[in-house]
């Protein structure tokens, strides 16, 4: 960015040029002390990961030196080990990526199947009830959690994976997406297939589905991700530490006593992993998944 | 197929129309069809819940026992509308709203507008901005937890470093609200950076060009062009983060469990803690509807918002 265009584009202009190098100069002195700025704070923004990385593989002993030093005397992956034998974290594991791949195929299959019907299909009160979806975006599931809590109780299905799933399923927004996208697919390949006698599941099953490739990577990923990192729900309907999600069971390690620095950052570089993970993998989808979601 | 000239909306709503016309009796059901597994999810774990919350609101319904308890009427909103406690949490929900949003919308669109403008690189950003947001929350507490702690926290030693005495981050009651708005800014700017990153992408080029040739340079572009085209998209991630905001519990109640003395404890905490400790179901759901009240509100005056901004364009 330090050559600027507009010089280049008004050849002999005279008098005008020598203020306008001179401003361009100082433009390009202005925008390169921004760009600095915005570099020193996204460097700024990744020390806490760091930070916690550098701590994860010190010795509990020194993670207790003041002040605070970058410093490794001790190289050691011993926290590592001491998190899966001092707490569940491996159970955690295993329950949260059954959650989480249970949660998004259910999303997206009835999500898919409902946007396709309110962008293809044709029946009596689909305006109502896309409204109705609509809406629901509105419902915060945060506000929601005693009268849930208090349906899986009475259902005696509280500490079990049906109430972890179950009420992460209904995601209005999909439905929102796949319908959005629908709507933007032409409709010609349905119509020639249904002239030769498909019918609403073929149609759906068979030729819209494969289209919604993209719609499809999106609400996955995201679905994913969110129901991984879900707190509030899994912490209640999880009542014993075998039942726990990642994110709930690093609720309880926080709880504990005596000095665990080391245990705790490499407990959080667990719990992060994963995600960090899928980040790498699919930052373009999901840093697309978030311009879609917000604007179209 | 006659309405070749009309615009493509048009066109497709023809289209739907006259296919439906040929279909056969009976297949509506099969369309219909489509709705109900999404829609069984929809009613038992989304409107279900809201409408049995609002039943629960007028019972002394309690967590041990069964069934909803004696009638109450509007007894637990009452109560409510004179229960400090109640209302301080409403209050530091609301504080933290207010503290929050400001950064969250002013500092993404800086930074947005500063790394499109660079060519190469432009990964290393969103990996540094939005990396924080994808974690949980509980890996979020942990490690700040970790940074605010007195003593050898890496915070307190940059204060150290620097020769001026650390505050009490998190034991200060005047202070906590504000070092969770801290660790919340860091956490979750990375999604509305990648909104306006996305909303920058949709301005034309040529404008741009245009207004170089008028002889704007950036400064002058970025205020007369960028900010107002981003228009739209600052209105969203507004009203997004008030809705994230008002929703706050989790890094509240991991970091701090809502204190030191419950000064900073938010409305939803407030909500778990009536709920799951005094075992007050009934009287929780009257304060889980008034938040869900406020939320619509906010919601509600977004879409007002965005019809507004629509017939002006």
């Amino acid at each position: 960015m330090a050559v600027s265009a507009p010089r280049r584009q008004s050849p002999g202009r005279g008098g005008a040029q020598s203020a306008r190098a001179h401003r361009d100069l100082r433009s390009t002195l202005f925008n390169r002390g921004v760009t600095g700025v915005v570099i020193a704070l996204a460097l700024l923004w990744l020390v806490p990961v760091a930070w916690a990385l550098d701590t994860s593989v010190k010795s509990e002993n020194d993670t207790i030196i003041i002040p605070a030093t970058w410093n490794i005397p001790h190289f050691t992956f011993s926290a590592y080990g001491a998190v899966f034998s001092a707490s569940d974290l491996g159970r955690w594991y295993i329950n949260s990526a059954i959650v989480a791949i249970v949660v998004t195929l259910l999303t997206v299959v009835t999500a898919s199947m409902a946007g396709y019907a309110l962008s293809r299909r044709r029946f009596r009160g689909k305006a109502f009830f896309y409204a109705a979806i609509l809406a629901g975006i509105m419902i915060p599931p945060q506000a929601l959690i005693v009268p849930l809590f208090r349906e899986f109780q009475i259902a005696h299905l509280i500490n079990s994976y049906w109430a972890l799933i179950l009420p992460q399923v209904p995601a209005p927004i999909a439905v929102f997406i796949f319908k959005k996208f629908f709507d933007g697919v032409p409709i010609s390949l349905e119509q020639a297939a249904e002239v030769d006698g498909a019918n609403w599941w073929v149609s759906y099953r068979r030729i819209a589905l494969p289209l919604a490739r993209p719609a499809i990577a999106a609400v996955s990923i995201f679905t994913f991700v969110w129901t991984w990192n879900n707190f509030l729900w899994p912490f209640l309907a999880a009542t014993s530490q075998t039942m726990m999600t990642i994110p709930a069971g690093l609720g309880t390690v926080i709880d504990g006593v005596g000095i665990i620095n080391a245990l705790q950052m490499s407990s959080a570089v667990l719990g992060a992993l994963p995600l960090v993970f899928v980040f790498l993998l699919a930052q373009r989808q999901i840093v697309e998944g978030v311009a879609g979601t917000g604007l179209k | 197929m006659s309405a070749s000239t009309a615009p493509a909306g048009a066109l497709r709503r023809a289209t739907t129309a006259e296919r439906t016309r040929t279909q056969r009796p009976g297949r509506n059901w099969g369309n219909f069809g489509l709705l109900v597994p999404f829609g069984v999810f929809y009613l038992l774990f989304l409107v279900g819940p809201l409408v049995y919350d609002v039943v629960l609101s007028f019972f002394n319904a309690s967590l041990v026992k069964g069934g909803l308890g004696s009638f109450a009427g509007l007894a637990n909103y009452r109560e409510l509308f004179g229960d400090h406690t109640f209302w301080s949490a409403m209050w530091h929900t609301i504080l933290f709203t207010l503290v929050s949003t400001p950064p969250l919308v002013l500092l993404p669109l800086f930074f947005a507008i500063v790394v499109n403008r660079i060519k190469r690189g432009q990964w290393f950003f969103r990996l540094a901005f939005f990396l924080p947001y994808i974690l949980p929350s509980a890996v979020i507490a942990l490690v700040w937890l970790f940074l605010y702690e007195p003593g050898y926290g890496l915070i307190d030693g940059f204060f150290n470093l620097i020769g001026v005495g650390a505050p009490g981050w998190l034991s200060d009651p005047n202070l906590s609200i504000y070092s969770i708005v801290i660790v919340t800014v860091w956490w979750t700017l990375g999604f509305n950076f990648v909104l306006y990153l996305a909303g920058l992408q949709e301005i034309p080029r040529d404008l741009y060009e245009a207004s170089a040739l008028d002889g704007a340079g950036r400064w002058k572009q970025t205020w007369r062009l960028t900010i107002p085209m981003l228009g739209r998209t600052t209105t969203l991630v507004t009203v997004l983060q008030i809705i994230a905001s008002l929703k706050i519990f989790d890094q509240v109640y991991l970091i701090l469990q809502g204190g030191p003395n419950y000064s900073s404890r938010p409305a939803i905490e407030w909500i778990y803690d009536t709920a799951f400790t005094s075992q007050r179901v009934g009287y929780a759901s009257a304060a889980s509807f008034i938040l869900f009240i406020v939320i619509l509100i906010v919601s509600f005056v977004w879409l007002a918002l965005i019809r507004r901004q629509e017939r002006g364009v």
